[in-house]
This record gives C-alpha cells, structure tokens and sequence, in this order.
C-alpha cells in the first residue's frame, strides 16, 4: 500500500481544511454584532426577510441570524431569553407573551391576509358564504377533507381560533387531519388529497401554477395575519441584544422599510404580498 | 418519476451556471462535515485503537458506550448540543449557537462513536499475537500502531466512509444547532428540507441530487483507497 | 580443546506473575554465544512467558537480566535490546502484504537505507528458499511457505539471539522435517545464538547443543542432550523425555547398512547407513521390546540384550506401558497376561531384548 501517498493525502486535506474553515466563509460571530431574529417560516417563505435583512445589516453594521421556526417556537426561544427580537403573527399569543413579562415595545409592522383554498369542485359550498366561521361550519357538515398545519404556528392558532368561534370541535373527526408540515408543503398535501385548507396569501400565491386549488373564501377581517415586532425584555434576560433588538425592530417600522413592504411581490405576482401598517392602529385594519 | 427527471436537470442546470447560492451551500455542506470526519477520525481511531489494544477496569462498560454511541440519534445530539450551546446554557458565553461551528461540534459527536466503535472491532479483530511479533521486532510504540493500523486498513477505511457518510447526510441536529441561516449555516440537506417545507419539490430534488452526487464521489475514492491491494 | 563459551545472556532470580500467581521462576540460567538451546516441557511449562521475559516483552517483577554484561532491564534499553534479538512464533504471523515487505519489516523499523534492506531481504530469503516468492503475497502462500517467510523476516534483521517458540508445530510432517534443517543449516552458517521452544523431543535433538526441561514456570534440568536424555535428574524429566524410546549414542561400527552404536556404554546393534564416529539418535518402538527372566546362557537371534530395571508399570487400558533402565531408559508394552506370567513388578530387574532390526537410526546431521 502506497503509504506516503495515503499520509499525504490525508494530511493536506486536514491542513486545507483547517486553513479554509478560518477566515473565510466564517461569518462575524462577535456577540455584539449578532442579532437573532426569531421569526416564523412562512414569513422567511415569503421572501421578503431576504430583501429586507441585508439593507438592515448594511446600514446598520449588525449580523442577523434568521431562525425560521413555527410561531410557538420563536415565542419560547423569546421566554428563554435565546433571541433578541421577534417578529410574528399570532396576535393571542402575543399578547400572553407580553403580559408575562417576556417581551416590550411591541410593535404593529404589516398585515396580510389568509384565505381558504380548496379544491374546484367545492364540495362543502363555501364559495360565497358571508363568512369564514359559516365557511369553516359548512365544511364540517359536509364532512369534507380539511388539512391543518397542527404545528402551533400562527396560520394554525388562528385556524383554531376559527374553529372555536364555530364551536366545533374537529380533532377528533375523521374528515380532519393535521400534517405537522410547513405552509408550503401542507398545500401540496391538500392539493393532492383534494382537500380544504387555511392558507396565507402569499405562499399560495408563490405555489399557485403548481396546485391546482382555488381561493374560495377571503376577505373577511378575521382572516387578517397581523404582524409585530417584539423586543425581548432585557430585563429578564440580560444576555440579550438589547441594542440591536431595538436597532432591528426600528428599522422594521422605518419609512423606507414600511415603502419597501409596500411594493414587495408585486412584479412577480401581480399584487403586493403584505400591506404596511407601522402608522396604523390594529383597530383600523380590515376595514 | 418526472420530478426525479426535472430534479436532475435542474441540478446540472444549477451547477453548470456555477449559482452562487447553491455552490456556497455546497462548499459548506463539504467544509463543515470533512473538518467533522477528520476530527472524528482523530479522535475514534485514536481512542477505538486505545481500548482494543489495552485492558483496565470498566473495559466492558466502556465498549458498551461506544456501541450504544454508535447508535446515537442525531437529532437528540442536537437538541443536546443546544441546551449546553444556548446563551444561558454552560458555554453560552463562547456564543457559539447557530454557527457553522456549532454544526461541526454536533457532527462529531454523531460521527465519533461511529468512528470509535468500527475503529475498536477493526484493532480487535487482528490476531492476537500480532501485535508482540511487531514489538519483538523491535518497533517502537508509534511505529507498532501504524502497522496494525495499516493491516486493518480494510475495516478501518469502512470507519471513515461511515463516520463521513453519518454527518454529511445528516439533517436533524444541523438545523437544531446552525439554524439554517442563508448564505452562513445553510447546507444541502437543511436547505432540502426547507425546499420541501416550502413546496418547491423540484428544487429540493436537484439539491438533494447535488448532495448524492458528492456523497458518491467521495466514496469513490475512499473505497479505491480500501480495496487497492496492488502493492508495491 | 575450545576455549570456554562466552555467555551472551545471564539471568539470575527473574520472577514473573500474572493475576497474582507465579508464572515464571528461574533462579540462574545462562546462554552461551553461538550455542542453540532447546527448551522442552509440556503445554503451560512456560516456554513462551520465558521467551517474552527474555524479549522484554513482559515484564518481571524481580531478578536480572544481563545481554553481554548489560544489564537491560532498564527502560530506556528497551528499543535498542529488543532490536538485537528476534522471535519467531508458532503462527507465521505475516502482514497483509508482500513476501517482500514482510521480509523487510524488520529492517524497515530500523531505518536501514533502501539498498541495505534489498540485499538482506534477498540473502535471507535465498537462505530460507523463498526468493522465487518475493512479489507474492502473504496470503497465498503455504503454511511451510509463510513460516519460511517468517523465519527469513527474523534473520534478515541479524539478531545477536533468536527466539524460536514451536515454529513448526504447525506445519505438517514433510514440511517441518525440511524446515528444521533449512533451520540448523542457517544457523551454522550465521553462527546466531538460538533457542527453541518445542514439545516435540525429535526436533529438540535435531536442532540443539543443549537442552532445558521446562515445567510448571521453572527450569527443572539443563545440560547437554545426551545428558538429559540418559540421566533425567527426577522421574519428572524421566517421564518427560523417557516417553518414546529415542537415545543418543555415537556410532562405533558401522558397515554394509548395519552398525554398531555406544549408549552410557552398552553396545547396541541397529540397522542403517550411517559413519563411525558420528552422533545419531536411535529409536526403539515399545512393541519390539521384550522382556524375560535373568537368566544365563540362551542364546537367541536377538542381537541387543540388556539387563534392566523396571522403573514404572503404567496401566494402558488393553496393555501395560513399562519404563525401565538399563543404562538409559527405555520402554516397552506388555500384556496383562505376560505380566502376571513373569510377575512383573516396579523395581524387579529384569532382562530385555530387541532386535537389531528394531533400531533405527536418525542421522543428526553434523
């Protein structure tokens, strides 16, 4: 056996790797220039963090590190003081979060809307029902395939709001099923299973060509995805980036940032995907 | 099937237009679980020669830690590695969760008891007398381990494809500890499954063909390594 | 006369234990330069502890251990002693390689410069009648073949000693019956100083100068083959180099394929080709030997004729094995029937013969 070769080769590849994984590629990892934003996945889906986050590191000097997780996770990440700033859509359980004490200066940043899609057919007739509890009631009765996220994010809180205004309970019925999944794939599933679902525009929008489903119902103002920013009590949590929690959630309500939501989605899908609403009051959304 | 097809274009598309994004996720994915595999490799083939070659009390105990390690899940490594990782956790104050470092930290605890484990059978399964002939011949310690290591250079170059192979394909703990942040600790299975989570199947499948690809590469040449029985 | 050996390694008082228990106890023992040894004892005597006690490849918990006056039971010795000896085992215990870097192993570990490994491989491999196998590899070859290889990866390194623990007690007959006189042969000619490990009492003759019994972690008896052979210094030793009838005698006569040989003077007649004045080993199967009553004056066709004394009546289940001395032991089988005809009893003496043709002669070679 070539033994020289064999040690040569393993040598350099140690050594290159050693010398490649130092400088370059490793990204500033000094705490005060890291911020971790803990936000929710269909809201990185979108896209729009990718437009936004780079400005926000240039102008800023700060380092995101972006944890897509569902709803109920970036809240605990903010309970357990390992984010700095969130930013989420599940206005209950927001609240909770700062009542307890966990989170300040929450702020309203943009909304945009659910819908409910399904299949062309509509078994359940919830094409041009008033409104979205009457929907949801519609498809329990028909007994027709539902999909829910049943993940805790804040799609499936506020399908489950729903569901209680309805005073139906579904969990247990059969016609019910829960994936688990991210928005994206939950959409595939309901696709392909020709069942009904709880969606956010703008990930249907991005999957639309592919699906095969139709909006059904939308508009009604319990169907609004309300987004805020939070800052993690630094109080609570010492640790935290209390500088740049503030610096990003600033930047998030900032004019140019509030202009950029505005026109985000529109060339690739014809329409706005969120609607900013930093100057408003949440009592005025929806109409 | 089509979306196998597609995927497989895609990925030569991806790769020939040399995108940016995929070739960096690619260069991490290789970076982060080769500096794992060579760290493992130090660490199991040194400790796995250790414990074949040597008795003490607990031996049995500790042969049994290995083989249990070598079945440890990767996801549970994860979730350890980031309780000891976070902020408020032991070694918050080395700030090191949701880096590429982090990732490699959980890669070689999966990937070391692999190594450990297959390293320690390879040693034990050389004849036992073996090892005196080699020091009756008037070899110096160092020099004894390197010919046992070199006769058991069959197995132990399994140690290596399985440690590698443990870590490269592995997703679980990766998400966990790097936080598949984009353009940092994005590699290709975190970024698979985000693909899937998000719908874009075809996507997913041309990076997860991109990840198969380089698998079989390097086995490739690690398993010519392993079988060239040509000798000088 | 020769001048008196030199002693090129000196033991005194080395003791070796495992898990408590002694293994190896030898109060002095001495090897002379250029001398081969043979140690013999049964499974567990200890052979092998003693051989790694002397390779330094175990440690003991007390006694001296001196390599040409040096004492080198010191640590920082280790290396460089062990770099003067070499052992060869009873398993070739080859590297998965070539014949010829298995043969270079050794020497490798030495740092000898590439030139200097190629023309000792190449001698000692000629020496061991392997060099046609240089480019083979390890695993296709025979048993006699990788201990060849072995035997050759020992030399080649040019020990000042040689361990031998049974290297060919894993070879069939034909092989190690070639094998052990390619063995003494290379260690004529190289002049090296051996010793051999072996259960088998044959090859202990064939081989050595001297000879050890081993048994149970102690040297029972040392001295020269004949020695040991016609005078066992305890029943022990008698009963471990009694067990066959072989004895080493000089020939006195010898013409037209019989001869006469001298064992602790007594003349035996045997048959085959062998020169006066040379050292053979005979043997006598059991069978052939007869025992009858003292008496005087019959004369018989049987040509050896001793008076004996029965040492020993051991009961083999169809027969009975007598050990007897006449001079040098000898044994022989009996019937049940017979025994209690002659009434036989340990320490009745005895006469007994056998024929000329019963003795065989095993040439030593020297």
């Amino acid at each position: 056996m070539k033994t020289s070769s064999l040690s040569k080769i393993v040598i350099g590849l140690f050594a290159s790797l050693i010398i490649i994984s130092g400088p370059a590629g490793s990204a500033p990892a000094a705490e005060q220039k890291a911020v971790i934003l803990a936000t929710t996945t269909s809201t990185q889906d979108s896209g729009l963090l990718d437009v936004l986050i780079p400005r926000f590191e240039k102008e800023k000097g700060y380092f995101v590190k972006t944890i897509a997780v569902g709803s109920g996770q970036a809240m605990a990440m903010g309970q357990k003081g390992e984010a700095d700033v969130l930013l989420v859509h599940s206005p209950t359980a927001e609240k909770k979060f700062i009542d307890e004490g966990y989170g300040v200066n929450r702020r309203l940043v943009m909304h945009n809307d659910f819908v409910i899609v399904g299949p062309a057919g509509d078994q359940a007739k919830i094409k041009g029902v008033k409104t979205t509890v009457e929907a949801f009631k519609n498809i329990a009765a028909a007994g027709s395939l539902f999909l829910s996220r049943g993940d805790n994010s804040g799609t499936n809180a506020k399908e489950k709001d729903i569901w209680k205004a309805t005073g139906i309970n579904p969990e247990k019925e059969k016609w019910y099923q829960q994936t688990g999944l991210g928005m994206g794939q939950t959409l595939s599933v309901a696709a392909e299973k020709k069942g009904y679902t709880l969606t956010d525009r703008g990930t249907y929008l991005a999957l639309k060509k592919n699906l095969g489903l139709e909006i059904l119902k939308e508009g009604d103002a319990v169907l609004l995805n309300i987004y805020h920013v939070i800052e993690v009590n630094p109080t609570k949590w010492p640790k935290v980036n209390a500088a740049g929690a503030k610096a990003f959630a600033d930047f998030m309500v900032s004019r140019e940032t509030q202009d950029m939501v505005k026109v985000f989605g529109k060339d690739k899908f014809g329409a706005p995907l969120f609607f900013p609403d930093a100057d408003k009051k949440v009592e005025e959304l929806g109409k | 099937m089509d979306l196998i097809i597609s995927g497989l274009g895609k990925a030569f598309r991806l790769l020939l237009s040399l995108d940016q994004e995929v070739l960096a996720i690619t260069w991490l994915s290789l970076k982060v679980s080769g500096l794992a595999t060579v760290i493992s490799l130090l660490l199991g083939i040194s400790f796995g020669t250790t414990v074949a070659l040597t008795t003490f009390p607990g031996r049995n105990l500790v042969v049994s830690l290995i083989n249990t390690g070598m079945a440890l899940p990767p996801v549970v490594v994860g979730l350890f590695v980031t309780i000891f990782l976070w902020r408020n956790g032991p070694l918050g104050f080395m700030g090191l969760l949701y880096t590429p470092a982090a990732m490699i930290i959980a890669q070689i605890v999966i990937a070391t008891p692999i190594v450990t484990g297959i390293s320690l059978a390879a040693m034990q399964s050389l004849p036992e007398k073996l090892r005196l002939q080699i020091l009756a011949l008037g070899a110096t310690r160092l020099q004894m381990l390197w010919l046992l290591m070199r006769e058991a250079r069959l197995p132990l170059l399994a140690a290596v494809m399985a440690g590698f192979g443990g870590v490269i394909s592995e997703v679980g703990a990766s998400i966990m500890v790097g936080g598949n942040i984009k353009g940092y600790s994005r590699v290709l299975t975190t970024a698979t499954v985000m693909e899937t989570s998000r719908g874009n199947f075809e996507m997913a499948m041309a990076l997860g063909i991109i990840l198969l690809f380089f698998i079989f590469l390097i086995n490739a040449i690690l398993s010519r390594i392993q079988q060239q029985t040509k000798v000088r | 006369m020769s001048p008196p050996p030199v002693s090129i390694l000196t033991i005194k008082n080395l003791l070796v234990e495992r898990g408590g228990a002694r293994v190896l106890d030898i109060p002095a023992f001495s090897l002379s330069e250029g001398e081969t040894l043979a140690i013999i004892g049964p499974n567990g005597a200890g052979k092998t502890t003693f051989f790694l006690a002397i390779a330094r490849l175990l440690d003991p918990v007390r006694g001296t251990l001196l390599f040409k006056g040096q004492d080198v039971l010191r640590p920082e010795l280790t290396i460089s002693y062990r770099r003067r000896l070499a052992m060869v085992f009873q398993d070739p215990l080859l590297l998965n390689t070539t014949v010829f870097h298995n043969v270079a192993v050794g020497l490798k570990i030495r740092h000898l410069p590439k030139q200097e490994i190629a023309r000792r491989v190449a001698r000692y491999a000629d020496m061991m009648r392997i060099g046609h196998l240089l480019n083979r590899s390890a695993k296709s070859l025979s048993g006699g073949e990788a201990q060849r290889t072995n035997l050759a990866r020992a030399f080649a390194t040019e020990p000042e000693i040689i361990l031998l623990d049974e290297p060919f007690a894993n070879l069939d007959a034909p092989s190690r019956d070639t094998l052990i006189e390619d063995l003494r042969l290379v260690l004529g000619q190289t002049g090296t100083t051996a010793i051999v490990a072996t259960h088998d009492r044959l090859e202990a003759l064939r081989l050595a100068d001297r000879l050890a019994v081993m048994n149970e972690g102690h040297i029972v008896q040392t001295g020269a083959c004949q020695e040991v052979m016609n005078h066992p210094a305890n029943e022990l030793v008698a009963s471990f180099v009694g067990i066959e009838t072989l004895f080493p005698g000089i020939v006195q006569k010898a013409s037209g394929g019989t001869f006469t040989v001298e064992v602790a003077g007594q003349k035996i007649e045997g048959i085959g080709e062998v020169a006066v004045g040379e050292t053979i080993i005979c043997c006598v199967r059991p069978e052939n030997v007869i025992i009858s009553r003292r008496e005087a004056g019959t004369e018989t066709s049987v040509r050896n004729n001793l008076p004996a004394m029965i040492i020993k009546i051991i009961p083999q289940g169809p027969y009975f094995k007598l050990q007897l001395d006449c001079g040098f032991f000898l044994t022989a089988y009996v019937m049940p029937q017979s025994l209690e005809n002659l009434a036989l009893k340990e320490g009745k003496r005895v006469n007994l013969s056998f024929k000329a043709t019963a003795v065989h002669a095993i040439r030593r070679g020297k």
